[in-house]
C-alpha cells in the first residue's frame, strides 16, 4: 500500500492507504479524527466538510492520495488549544445552532470558509452558501442566525431564541 | 468502491502516458461526479489518473482573438472568481453544485462526463466554444454526442476551453429540487453574427441548441421574440421531478427570462 | 434560580461543546479491538422467491471471515412487533414473521439476504458481489388498493391476504355518523395522500456487536432512541439473551425522528455474529442503504368527509384511510395509523360524531413506522385541509370557521376516546394573528403581484397527544410494552449528583434541560448535576425518547426521584438540626428550620448521608440514591395555530415560503431556547413534507428516490426565518412540571398551512385548484394550474 503524507491541523500526518481510501476515511480511521462525519454517499450532506489548502472541500469526495503534501484543517483544530471556542463555534452555542451535532462540524467548517471570503454576508448569502450542508434538526433558523452573529452582525431583530 | 491504483502526475505528458499504457485507466478531474459513481460501484477502473496536480491545465486567460480560455483543470470556484470577462459564464460557474463541490469540480471533468443535467455543456454549446484536448480542437457543435457521451477518445484530456465572449449572454437554471442539478437550464448568447440558445437538463439526448429560438432571437433579441415558440415534450426527460411537457414548457420560460436578463 | 439557570431559563447547552469541537462520541466513532465488518447483500428485487443463495465462491474471497444466510437464523426468533391491533370485527391483525435474514422470499428492495463478515468493509462488499443468487422474480404489489384486490400477489404466502387489519373507530359510532351525513346541510369531501417520507437523521444507522467470552456478556452499541427497548426486544424475542447478559449502549446519536426507535435486523445480526465469531462486528449504514432499510413514514391515502349544519357547525367527520405497512411490521407500525391517528381526529373542534376507518396493507416496500408526529400529522393534515376546503366552498373565513367550532371547555372528552385536560385554542389563534401580521398580508400580496407572483396565506390549527400513556390503557389498546419512564438520582457525598434517565437525547438537549429542573428543585447550580442516558448498564429500565415524551414522562420520573431525595435529605437535615422533619424547608440549597435561624447546607446533608457518624441509622439507611418510575395518567395535549405565506411563480409552479409563524401552547417550559429549536426543526421537516420530500416507488417496487439526488431534503435556502411563540401556556394538569412536550409540534402543525397557502395563492390568481397532493413540487403545482 502506498503512503500518503500531508499536514493535518498543523502537524505532519502520514499513513498507509489504498488508492480508494477517501480523505475522510484517512482522517477518521488512520488519524482518529472522528469529528469529520459521513452522512451520505452522493456528496450532498456536507457533514464531512474540511479545509484543504484553505478551501472548503467534501472529504468524502476526495481521495486521501489527492491530498498529498497539502494542508488539511478539520473541526478538531477550530478551537484554541486552551479550549476557547472559535467565534463561529461560540455563536453556534450562543444561538442554539445545533441539536444532534452530527452535521455541526461540516456546518462550522463551511461557515468558516464563507466568512473568510465574505466577512459580512446577507441572510440570503448564508442560506445560499449552505446549499451543500444538510441539517435535519434545526430547520436552519439558528444556524443562519449563528453565522450572521459570528460575522458581527446584529441578530437581535431575528425572532427570539 | 472497487480497488484501484491512483497516480497523481504533475505534468500533462505524464498523465497522457499513463492513460495510454496497458493498464485500464480513467482520468480523475475534480471527482465530484466520478467519486460518487465509484462509491456506487458503477465504474471499475484499474487505475485512476488524477489530474488535480497538473497545474499547466489550470487557469484563465484571454486569447489574442479575445476568447476567454479556461484550463480544463480549473475548478468552478476559480471560474466563478476569474471569468469576469464573461459574466454569464462566471455566474453559471458560481451556481454549480455547492461551494465545496465548486472548489474541486473542474470544467474539463464536467464536460467529459456530459451529464444531461449539468450546466457547463449549456455554456459551451451556447457560446460555440472550442474544446481543446491533448489531441485536437473540437467545436462545441461536434463535442456533445448525447447523454454522458462526447466525441472524446480514450485517454484524451480536455486541456482548455475557449469561449468567444458574446455581446450579451445569460444562463437561467431551474433546479431539480433534490440534486440541485438543472431540471432545465438555458444559456442564451448574442454574438455579432447571431444568437445561440443551448438547453441542458431537458432532453433525453443531452444538451441541444434550440434553433427556432436562435433564429427568432437573431432577428429580434427580445423576450417577446420567443413568446410564441414552444418545444414538444416528446424526447424530453420525464421523471418524478417533472414530465417531458413540463420540461418543454420550462425551456420556453427560461429562454425568455434569459433574454430579458441579458438585457 | 440557580446561577446557570433553572426552570424557564434559556440556558446554553452543555452538550454543544463536544459536538462543536468534534469530540462527540457517535456509534461510528466506536472501533473495538479486533473488529470485523459486515456488509449485507440486499435484494434488488421487490418480490421474489429465494431459491438458492450460493456463497461458495464468495467464501474464498480475500478477508472473508464468514458468510451468514437466512439458514443461520432458522430457529432463532424474528424481529418482533410491539403493538397488536384488533380490527373492527374483533379479530387480531395479521402478523407475519420478519426474519433477520430473508428466508424463502424477498419482500422489498433492500431485504437482507446474506451477511458477509470480513476484515475490511470493502472486502465484505467485494465478497457479497460474488454470492450467487437464484431468485425467481414475483409480481410486486406497491399500490395499496391494488394489493387488496382479489388475486393480488401476496406479500406473505401464509397470510390470507395483504390486509393487516381493517380498523374502525369508534365502531359503535358508525351508524350515527352515517346518519349525521344524511341530514347535513353541507358536506365537504377531500381525497388526499399523506406522502411517504424517509426520516433521514443526518447520522446513518450503525451497529457494533461485541461479546466477552470470559463473562458471556453481550454488548451492542447502536444508534437508538431507546436502548432498553432494543435490549428487551432483541434479547427476549430474537436472540434469547437474558437482559442481565446484554448491554445496549446508544451513545451520542445524530438525530432519530422516530426512525431509530425500532429494532432492526442489523442490530440483531451484529450481536449474534459477535458471539458466533468471537470478534466485534461492525456495520455502518450508507445513506443509499438507509433509504431502503430505515423504516419509512406516513404513506396514507385518505378520503375525508366533513358534515356541517346550516350554521356551519361541524356535525360529523368520517374518514377512510389506507395505511401502508410495507413488507413487514416494524416495531410500532400498527399503532401509528390507529391509536396515534384515530384518537386525534377531533382536532381542536367539538365535532360530536367521528368515525375513522383504517385499512393497513402489506406491500413490497420498506416497512413503514413512526416518523416525527406519527399518525398525528396525518390526522391534522386531513382535518385542516378539509376545513379549509369547506370554508372555501361555503365562502366563509377559514379562521372564523375554525374559531366557531373550537373546543372551549376543559377537560373535554372527545368522541374518539381521549380527554383533553387543558388548552386555549382562541388564545393561540389570537397570538398567531398578531405574530404573523395578518393585517399586513394584503399589502404583501400586492407587492408579490407586482412582481408577477401569486401570494397566498394559509393557516391551520393542530392538537397532538404526547407522552404516550398510561400503561394500563395502552395495554388494552394492544401495546406490548409499558410506557412509563424512569430515573435514578444518585447524590454524591460532596453534593453533586447524577441523574440516570431512561429517556434518551439525540439532539433534544436533555443534558441541559433535565439538569435545569433538578438544580432548581434543590437550589444548587446546574453544573452540580450530571445527566446520564443511553446505556442500559447504568440507567434504570426506560422506554426511551419519542412521541414528545421526554420531559413530560421522563422529566416527571426525574422529579419524583428528586422529591424522594429531598424527602430523605430533609430527614437527615432534621436530625442534624435536632428539629422536626415537618419543619424543614429547602431553599437555594439550604435546609432550614421554619421560624428559626437554624440551617444546614445541602452539602452537609449529603456528606452526612455517606459519612453517617451523626445520623438517624435506626430510622433511615445511609446513602442518598433514589429511583422513580412514572406512569402518567393521561396523554398531554399541546396545541397551536400556524400560518404560512407563500409566493407561487405562475410560470414555473415554484413555491417559495415567504413567512412562517407558529403559536404553540406547550404548557410550562423548561428551556425556551431549546423549545424554539424543536419547533424550528419540526417546521423545517413539515415544509419538507409539504414542498419537497417524496419517497417514490415505481410499479415494480423499485425505489425511485433512493438518494439525495432524488429525495429532496430541505436546505437552508428552502426555508425562511420562522416566527415562533410559546407564550400561551395552559399547563398540563396531571404531571408535576405542567409540561406538555414540544418535539413533534412543528412537523404536525406545518404541512396543512403550507398547502392551504398555495391553494389560496392559486385561487387568488384565478386558478380553480382545490387540492394538490404533497409534495407541492414545481411540476405538480404547474400541472395543477393547467387545469
Amino acid at each position: 500500500m502506498p503512503e500518503v503524507k500531508m499536514t493535518v491541523n498543523g502537524k505532519p500526518a502520514s499513513g498507509q492507504i489504498e488508492g480508494r481510501t477517501l480523505l475522510v476515511d484517512f482522517l477518521r480511521e488512520n488519524l482518529g479524527l472522528t469529528g469529520t462525519h459521513v452522512g451520505c454517499d452522493t456528496s450532498q450532506c456536507g457533514a464531512c466538510v474540511v479545509h484543504v489548502e484553505g478551501r472548503a472541500v467534501k472529504a468524502c469526495t476526495m481521495f486521501a492520495a489527492e491530498a498529498e503534501g497539502m494542508e488539511v484543517k478539520t473541526i478538531e483544530a477550530m478551537a484554541e488549544p486552551d479550549g476557547t471556542l472559535h467565534p463561529i463555534q461560540a455563536a453556534f452555542q450562543d444561538h442554539h445552532g445545533l441539536q444532534c451535532g452530527f452535521c455541526t462540524p461540516g456546518m462550522v467548517m463551511s461557515a468558516a470558509a464563507l466568512l473568510k471570503d465574505n466577512p459580512t454576508p446577507t441572510e440570503a448569502e448564508v442560506r445560499d452558501y449552505l446549499e451543500g450542508n444538510l441539517c435535519r434538526c434545526t430547520g436552519y433558523h439558528n444556524i443562519v442566525k449563528a453565522i450572521l452573529a459570528a460575522s458581527g452582525q446584529d441578530v437581535s431583530k431575528i425572532a427570539a431564541e | 468502491m472497487y480497488a484501484f491504483d491512483i497516480e497523481r502526475p504533475t505534468r500533462l505528458t505524464d498523465a497522457v502516458k499513463l492513460l495510454s499504457d496497458a493498464t485500464d485507466s480513467q482520468p480523475l478531474g475534480g471527482g465530484q461526479t466520478l467519486i460518487p459513481a465509484l462509491k456506487a460501484r458503477l465504474a471499475a477502473p484499474e487505475r485512476l489518473v488524477c489530474l488535480s496536480a497538473v497545474d499547466e491545465i489550470k487557469g484563465i486567460c484571454t486569447a489574442d482573438d479575445g476568447a476567454l480560455c479556461i484550463g480544463g483543470g480549473t475548478c468552478h470556484a476559480d471560474v466563478a472568481a476569474g471569468a469576469g470577462a464573461y459574466p454569464a459564464l462566471a455566474s453559471l460557474a458560481a451556481n454549480i453544485g455547492d461551494p465545496a463541490v465548486r472548489n474541486r469540480g473542474t470544467i474539463g471533468g464536467s464536460l467529459a462526463n456530459n451529464d444531461p443535467s449539468s450546466c457547463y455543456p449549456a455554456a459551451v454549446l451556447g457560446s460555440g466554444a472550442t474544446v481543446v484536448t491533448t489531441n485536437r480542437k473540437i467545436a462545441a457543435d461536434d463535442f456533445f454526442e448525447g447523454m454522458f457521451t462526447t466525441s472524446l477518445e480514450e485517454g484524451e484530456i480536455i486541456t482548455e476551453v475557449r469561449f468567444p465572449v458574446p455581446e450579451k449572454a445569460n444562463y437561467q437554471k431551474f433546479e431539480q429540487p433534490a440534486s440541485r442539478f438543472a431540471l432545465v437550464g438555458v444559456f442564451v448568447a448574442k454574438y455579432a453574427d447571431g444568437v445561440r440558445v443551448a438547453v441542458t437538463g431537458a432532453s433525453e439526448d443531452g444538451v441541444f441548441r434550440w434553433s427556432e429560438a436562435e433564429a427568432a432571437l437573431s432577428s429580434d433579441f427580445s423576450a417577446g421574440a420567443v413568446e410564441g415558440l414552444s418545444l414538444s415534450g416528446d424526447g424530453m426527460i420525464s421523471d418524478m421531478h417533472g414530465s417531458g411537457d413540463y420540461r418543454a414548457h420550462l425551456v420556453g420560460v427560461l429562454t425568455r427570462r434569459a433574454v430579458a436578463a441579458a438585457g | 434560580m440557580p446561577k446557570d439557570g433553572g426552570i424557564g431559563a434559556s440556558t446554553k447547552r452543555r452538550e454543544d461543546v463536544r459536538f462543536l469541537t468534534g469530540t462527540g462520541n457517535y456509534t461510528d466513532d466506536i472501533n473495538l479491538r479486533g473488529q470485523a465488518y459486515v456488509h449485507f447483500l440486499r435484494s434488488d428485487m421487490a418480490h421474489g422467491r429465494l431459491n438458492t443463495v450460493d456463497t461458495s465462491a464468495a467464501e474464498g474471497m480475500p478477508g472473508v471471515i464468514r458468510i451468514f444466510t437466512g439458514a443461520d437464523f432458522e430457529g432463532i426468533g424474528g424481529l418482533p412487533c410491539g403493538w397488536q391491533v384488533t380490527d373492527r370485527h374483533g379479530e387480531v391483525m395479521q402478523e407475519p414473521g420478519h426474519p433477520v435474514l430473508a428466508q424463502g422470499k424477498v419482500r422489498h428492495v433492500g431485504d437482507p439476504i446474506a451477511a458477509v463478515v470480513a476484515e475490511t468493509r470493502e472486502q465484505a462488499r467485494d465478497a457479497a458481489e460474488a454470492i450467487e443468487l437464484d431468485i425467481e422474480e414475483l409480481s410486486a404489489v406497491v399500490d395499496m388498493k391494488a394489493a387488496l384486490k382479489d388475486g393480488a400477489p401476496k406479500v406473505h404466502d401464509d397470510l390470507t391476504s395483504n390486509l393487516c387489519y381493517d380498523w374502525g373507530f369508534v365502531e359503535e359510532n358508525k351508524p350515527a355518523v352515517d346518519e349525521a351525513f344524511k341530514s347535513a346541510a353541507h358536506v365537504t369531501t377531500l381525497e388526499l395522500v399523506n406522502n411517504r417520507l424517509v426520516a433521514n437523521p443526518m447520522e446513518p444507522r450503525v451497529a457494533v456487536g461485541d461479546f466477552n467470552r470470559s463473562t458471556g456478556d453481550h454488548t451492542l452499541y447502536t444508534t437508538s432512541q431507546n436502548p432498553h427497548v432494543i435490549r428487551l426486544l432483541m434479547g427476549a424475542f430474537v436472540l434469547g439473551i437474558p437482559e442481565h447478559k446484554l448491554r445496549v449502549v446508544a451513545p451520542d446519536v445524530g438525530g432519530g425522528f422516530g426512525s431509530k426507535i425500532f429494532h432492526y435486523a442489523e442490530e440483531a445480526f451484529c450481536t449474534f455474529a459477535a458471539k458466533a465469531l468471537n470478534r466485534p462486528v461492525k456495520w455502518t449504514c450508507s445513506r443509499s442503504e438507509a433509504f431502503m432499510t430505515d423504516a419509512h413514514g406516513r404513506d396514507h391515502v385518505t378520503k375525508v368527509e366533513l358534515a356541517l349544519d346550516a350554521d356551519n357547525n361541524f356535525t360529523a367527520l368520517r374518514t377512510d384511510t389506507h395505511a401502508n405497512m410495507g413488507a413487514y411490521l416494524s416495531t410500532f407500525a400498527p399503532s401509528v395509523p390507529t391509536w396515534l391517528h384515530g384518537t386525534l381526529m377531533a382536532g381542536n373542534y367539538k365535532t360530536p360524531l367521528i368515525y375513522v376507518n383504517v385499512k393497513a396493507v402489506f406491500t413490497n416496500t420498506v416497512p413503514v413506522d413512526a416518523y416525527r408526529g406519527a399518525g398525528r400529522p396525518e390526522a391534522t393534515y386531513q382535518l385542516e385541509r378539509v376545513i379549509d376546503k369547506a370554508a372555501r366552498e361555503l365562502g366563509v373565513d377559514p379562521i372564523a370557521l375554525r374559531r366557531q367550532n373550537f373546543i372551549t371547555e376543559f377537560p373535554y372528552a372527545t368522541p374518539v376516546a381521549v380527554e383533553y385536560d387543558t388548552g386555549d385554542y382562541h388564545a393561540t389563534m389570537d397570538k398567531l394573528e398578531e405574530i404573523a401580521d395578518f393585517k399586513g398580508f394584503d399589502a404583501r400580496r400586492k407587492e408579490s403581484e407586482a412582481k408577477g407572483r401569486l401570494r397566498g396565506l394559509g393557516i391551520n390549527c393542530y392538537i397532538e397527544a404526547c407522552g404516550i400513556a398510561p400503561s394500563n390503557l395502552v395495554g388494552q389498546l394492544g401495546a406490548r410494552a409499558g410506557l412509563y419512564e424512569s430515573a435514578t438520582v444518585r447524590v454524591n457525598a460532596t453534593g453533586g449528583l447524577v441523574v440516570m434517565t431512561g429517556s434518551h437525547s439525540h439532539g433534544q438537549g436533555h443534558e441541559t434541560s433535565f439538569a435545569q429542573v433538578v438544580a432548581e428543585m434543590i437550589g444548587i447550580d446546574a453544573d452540580q448535576v450530571e445527566i446520564v442516558h443511553g446505556d442500559t448498564a447504568n440507567t434504570p429500565m426506560g422506554m426511551g425518547t419519542y412521541g414528545s415524551r421526554s420531559i413530560a414522562v421522563g422529566g416527571s420520573a426525574m422529579v419524583r426521584a428528586t422529591e424522594k431525595i429531598i424527602n430523605k435529605a430533609k430527614k437527615i437535615a432534621a436530625h442534624l438540626m435536632e428539629a422536626s422533619e415537618a419543619d424543614i424547608e429547602l431553599k437555594d440549597g439550604q435546609f432550614s428550620v421554619a421560624g428559626t435561624d437554624k440551617s444546614v447546607a445541602w452539602g452537609d446533608v449529603t456528606l452526612a448521608a455517606y459519612v453517617p457518624h451523626n445520623y438517624p441509622l435506626e430510622d433511615i439507611e445511609p446513602g442518598l440514591e433514589e429511583t422513580a418510575f412514572y406512569d402518567p395518567s393521561n396523554f398531554t395535549y399541546p396545541s397551536g395555530a400556524y400560518a404560512c405565506e407563500v409566493e407561487v411563480d405562475p410560470d414555473t409552479g415554484k413555491v417559495t415560503i415567504e413567512r412562517f409563524a407558529a403559536a404553540d401552547d406547550f404548557g410550562n417550559i423548561i428551556n425556551p431556547m431549546i423549545v424554539s429549536g424543536q419547533v424550528h426543526g419540526g417546521i423545517g421537516q413539515g415544509i419538507g413534507q409539504a414542498l419537497l420530500e417524496a419517497c417514490v416507488y415505481d410499479e415494480n417496487g423499485q425505489l425511485q428516490s433512493g438518494s439525495y439526488m432524488d429525495y429532496a431534503m430541505p436546505r437552508a435556502d428552502d426555508v425562511p426565518f420562522y416566527q415562533v411563540d410559546h407564550s400561551c401556556q395552559t399547563p398540563c394538569t396531571h404531571n408535576p412540571l405542567g409540561v406538555k412536550g414540544c418535539g413533534e409540534a412543528g412537523a404536525i402543525g406545518s404541512p396543512p398551512s403550507v398547502v392551504n397557502a398555495v391553494i389560496d395563492a392559486l385561487q387568488s390568481g384565478g386558478k380553480n385548484v382545490t387540492h394538490i397532493d404533497m409534495p407541492l413540487s414545481p411540476s405538480r403545482v404547474w400541472q395543477a394550474m393547467q387545469g
